[in-house]
């Protein structure tokens, strides 16, 4: 990890069509372990919003607590962020969405936040699925107490003091499919060119979209024995299908192309290309993601890639009717009744 | 016999019904006779954490002076309830009367020398005049109702007018109900003496007030203040405080030309989510809040301490029940002060407000988020079973056209263009309160990093010692700003005049004006300061200093408030007496005259 990052840049950065380099896009110093999975994400979702031109004030980022939730200090210096209490962002993250439904939402956590103390957020979450981008920094451990199992490490998993983990893990992308979630994927912090263009169709997604990204935790989880290691995860990752988002492919008319590739229209007219290895699985049938999953493993296989999409889905906003109009721009004048309408109640009551 | 003159609008009486038999409705039909004679009334719903089979009593107080607080001791008691009926005959005052369903002859163990009987074959008398099984229950509390009207003398044209406006649109239900109320009628034309030696007369004291429950009022008064978010978790005795919000919002919130809501209501999975949710939602610009109990209270103290600490506006409206743990959960008290007051860990405190009335309820809702945002932390409102979910008669709602929502201090794109540097934690005015800017306002300026975590004045993370005590001192000299902001208390006198003085707060200011005319006829004067928020101001504590002795009336047992006053101001415990009731029934002048006498060395009469 470098200590002092030179503010120089190259006067001939390429620039986005906002006019934006992806310096914009960048926060402050990491202050996590060198090598850490987490940073190698923090880089994918700045060059994600780059490239997807994101107003950098147009997109609030949220987290709970843990050495995940710190991450959003590390990217989009220029976007509001909430670091809020542990395994409770989701219910921040959906009372600023019901505030205002014009914002990106981009919510980190870890497996501790997630899959621990915030299950129950998490679980809610999904079944009212709020539009954001959701994503697990899952290093199977609590880094920042200094290593101890977390509810996703594996069975049987050797942690860095040699101890095996005795319990059943929970395994976040299948438990959002089964949950009803409306977007999940799964990555690996090592595999920028996978995890990019997920990040990118996340955000493009108008519900609830997960991405469970195996991140390892360098310093307390990336011993041998380990099932979150980067040797190991390298090994024995299985890739569901390469990615492509494709922004705006008005040419494409048929939604399926010849052989191996799936393109998968999106709400706004966006394409996902995906060129898929496994002939079984159909990114838009749940019960076939529920089955790729679980296949995958059977065969000690961490599948990644895209597992499943629902691109139609209403979101909150859509299921409980909210006006177009951000609520939060709202004033007296469309809120408040007025005296007349008081004599009326007050009449009422009498 | 003790009752010998007759007394007019002054009496107590009870009804012991079963939970959900459908006695509610008559019950109140027969309260809001009394109000639209123009007589003050008070009931009170005794009810169980229940929703069919178990007792249940609804109280209603008739006061000619206008005395609004529950009173000891029962006038006439509607007994039908066969569960509670030992109970019941014991609480009935000598001399009273005791009003019982006489299909069935009532049992000797029943029966007490010095109380007057009633009885009227109420099921029978349904049986001959119904079939349908559901009115044959129902009807029997609507005869009770009418025997009522003709032994206390309330006016059958009041009924028929109520009947008229409950059942518009179903007019087909009008004439049996009041059917049912005429055989009461006849039944005591025929078998009794009428009217008893107490009863009511027409008055015209109501004017122009009104009869609703705190919880609506408060309903009401998020959706004139503006709130656009609310989420909450169901929990007696709040729960109606956002049903009535629903309710108001699905008839004020629906956009004209689209049809969508310019609210979302979310019910969350608990409490923790919920006021997470609401945190959420102040964040990002749209007023937000949550209503709750005592239990939920408990659960949302961590989140109330990342509001204080990062300053993020929070409204919570805390209906107060029997604590502790889950304590008796469908009786009053105001026991969630001291938590309240300091809620989460670390050094925090929190303003409260303590309404009183429905009005209050209605315009302290209101002053809640103009607070809130003003001084950007979260705000109580210190409301209780008792004021939440009985019936008060209150002044009218009133509303200013001109009034605007104190959004304090925002930053639109146009001033952030004007500053050299933002800094979220910047004291810029000395005030304390420092200057915030909502996600998506300026493309390069005003965004921040919101945490709970320590930071210096530009929410730049630091454990530098003396940041986080230059942000901890900020924050009290806010505290400090507060008192200037908050509600003043009510005095009930220009110029003390007495060495002895009253402090209370919410519900238990009925009871204790009332024990102030018992105590003055007494000959015993008191001063009197009816609290009505926390931080207590200069008025409240140049109060207790000009007073030798402090009766501070709270509905708790450990006299929280007490603590509060001793903790804040200062104040010297040889001052501050308590006067107590936790008995979980909302405390009564009589309670409250006893222990001050007793205290004062004076008979009690």
């Amino acid at each position: 990890m470098t200590y002092i990052r030179p503010k120089f840049r190259h006067p001939e950065l390429p620039k986005n069509k906002l006019g934006y380099t992806i310096s914009y896009y960048e926060g402050a110093l990491s202050t996590l372990c060198a090598g850490c999975g987490h940073d190698s994400i923090s880089a994918g979702i700045v060059q994600a919003a780059y490239e997807m031109n994101i107003e950098p004030h147009k997109l609030a980022k949220l987290s709970g607590i843990g050495c995940s939730s710190k991450t959003p200090a590390y990217f989009l210096s220029n976007s509001h962020g909430f670091n809020s209490v542990h395994g409770r962002m989701p219910s921040v993250a959906t009372g600023a969405n019901m505030a205002n439904r014009d914002l990106i939402y981009f919510g980190v956590s870890g497996d501790g936040d997630s899959a621990s103390i915030g299950m129950g957020q998490f679980v809610h979450v999904i079944r009212r699925n709020l539009n954001m981008v959701y994503i697990v920094m899952n290093n199977g451990c609590y880094g920042l107490t200094k290593g101890q199992d977390s509810a996703t490490a594996d069975r049987g998993s050797k942690n860095k003091s040699g101890n095996v983990n005795l319990f059943q893990s929970i395994d976040l992308a299948s438990l959002a499919i089964e949950l009803g979630a409306t977007f999940v994927a799964q990555s690996f912090s090592g595999d920028k060119t996978q995890l990019v263009p997920l990040i990118k169709a996340a955000m493009n997604h108008p519900g609830f979209a997960f991405i469970n990204v195996i991140s390892p935790c360098v310093t307390f989880n990336n011993n041998v024995g380990s099932t979150k290691s980067y040797d190991f995860v390298r090994e024995h990752v299985e890739a569901t299908a390469t990615i492509d988002f494709v922004p705006m492919m008005s040419e494409i008319k048929a939604e399926y192309t010849e052989g191996d590739s799936k393109m998968v229209k999106l709400h706004d007219g966006t394409y996902l290309k995906l060129h898929k290895l496994s002939q079984e699985w159909d990114p838009l049938n749940r019960l076939s993601a529920m089955n790729a999953v679980h296949n995958a493993r059977e065969k000690d296989e961490i599948l990644t890639g895209l597992l499943y999409m629902d691109p139609d889905s209403g979101d909150l906003h859509e299921m409980i009717q909210t006006s177009d109009r951000p609520l939060n721009t709202l004033t007296e004048k469309e809120l408040c009744p007025g005296p007349e309408v008081l004599k009326n109640i007050n009449a009422d009551l009498r | 016999m003790s009752l010998k003159e007759n007394r007019i609008n002054d009496f107590v009486v009870r009804f012991a019904n079963v939970n959900g038999t459908g006695s509610a409705s008559a019950n109140y039909l027969f309260c809001k006779a009394i109000f639209r004679m123009g007589i003050p009334v008070t009931p009170k719903n005794i009810f169980p954490s229940n929703i069919q089979g178990l007792p249940t009593w609804y109280e209603v107080r008739i006061s000619e002076k206008g005395y609004l607080g529950r009173r000891e001791g029962i006038d006439l008691m509607v007994a039908v309830n066969p569960q509670s009926m030992t109970a019941d005959v014991a609480s009935v005052k000598s001399g009273g009367y005791f009003l019982y369903d006489s299909s069935k002859k009532l049992q000797a163990e029943y029966m007490r020398e010095d109380v007057n009987y009633i009885g009227i074959p109420l099921m029978e008398m349904c049986n001959e005049a119904f079939t349908d099984a559901r009115q044959r229950q129902l009807f029997k509390n609507i005869i009770y109702v009418g025997a009522l009207a003709a032994l206390l003398n309330i006016d059958f044209s009041v009924f028929e007018s109520l009947l008229g406006e409950q059942f518009k649109g179903k007019e087909k239900l009008i004439a049996p109900n009041i059917k049912a109320l005429q055989m009461g009628v006849d039944y005591v034309h025929q078998n009794f003496k009428y009217p008893l030696n107490f009863y009511v007369e027409k008055r015209d004291l109501i004017g122009d007030k009104i009869m609703i429950d705190g919880n609506s009022a408060c309903g009401l008064g998020a959706i004139y203040a503006g709130a656009t978010v609310a989420a909450w978790y169901p929990i007696t005795p709040s729960t109606s405080v956002v049903e009535a919000f629903m309710g108001y919002a699905d008839e004020y919130r629906i956009d004209p030309v689209t049809g969508k809501r310019n609210v979302a209501i979310i019910q969350a999975e608990d409490e923790l989510a919920a006021i997470g949710m609401v945190i959420g939602a102040n964040w990002n610009g749209a007023r937000s809040f949550t209503a709750t109990s005592g239990p939920g209270l408990s659960l949302m103290n961590e989140f109330l301490g990342l509001a204080y600490f990062a300053e993020i506006p929070t409204v919570l409206i805390d209906v107060q029940r029997s604590g502790p743990s889950t304590g008796m959960p469908t009786r009053t008290q105001q026991s969630d002060v001291l938590e309240a007051a300091y809620a989460s860990h670390g050094d925090t405190k929190h303003v409260l407000l303590f309404p009183s009335t429905p009005k209050e309820c209605f315009e302290m809702t209101s002053d809640a988020f103009d607070l809130a945002e003003e001084l950007q932390t979260p705000v109580m409102l210190m409301t209780d079973l008792d004021l939440g979910m009985n019936d008060h008669v209150s002044a009218p709602f009133e509303w200013n056209v001109n009034k605007e929502y104190k959004r304090g201090k925002v930053l639109s794109a146009t001033a952030l263009d004007k500053i050299e540097k933002f800094g979220r934690y910047l004291d810029v005015d000395g005030d304390g309160i420092t200057y915030r800017t909502y996600p998506g306002t300026h493309p390069s300026k005003g965004s921040f990093f919101t945490r709970g975590t320590s930071r210096d004045e530009y929410a730049v993370y630091t454990e530098s010692s003396d940041a986080y005590k230059r942000n901890m001192d900020r924050l009290m000299k806010k505290w400090e700003t507060a008192k200037d902001y908050v509600n003043a208390p009510q005095l009930y006198q220009e110029k003390n005049h007495s060495k002895i003085c009253l402090i209370f707060f919410g519900t238990s200011q009925f009871s204790s004006e009332e024990a102030m005319d018992i105590l003055r006829s007494q000959n015993i004067q008191t001063d009197a300061l009816r609290l009505k928020a926390f931080p207590f101001n200069r008025d409240v504590e140049d109060f207790i200093n000009a007073h030798e002795q402090i009766f501070v009336i709270e509905q708790n047992r450990d006299a929280q408030m007490r603590s509060l006053i001793m903790i804040e101001l200062g104040i010297n415990a040889d001052k501050l007496f308590s006067v107590l009731n936790y008995d979980g029934m909302p405390i009564t002048a009589d309670q409250i005259t006893r222990q001050i006498t007793s205290h004062l060395n004076l008979p009690n009469n």
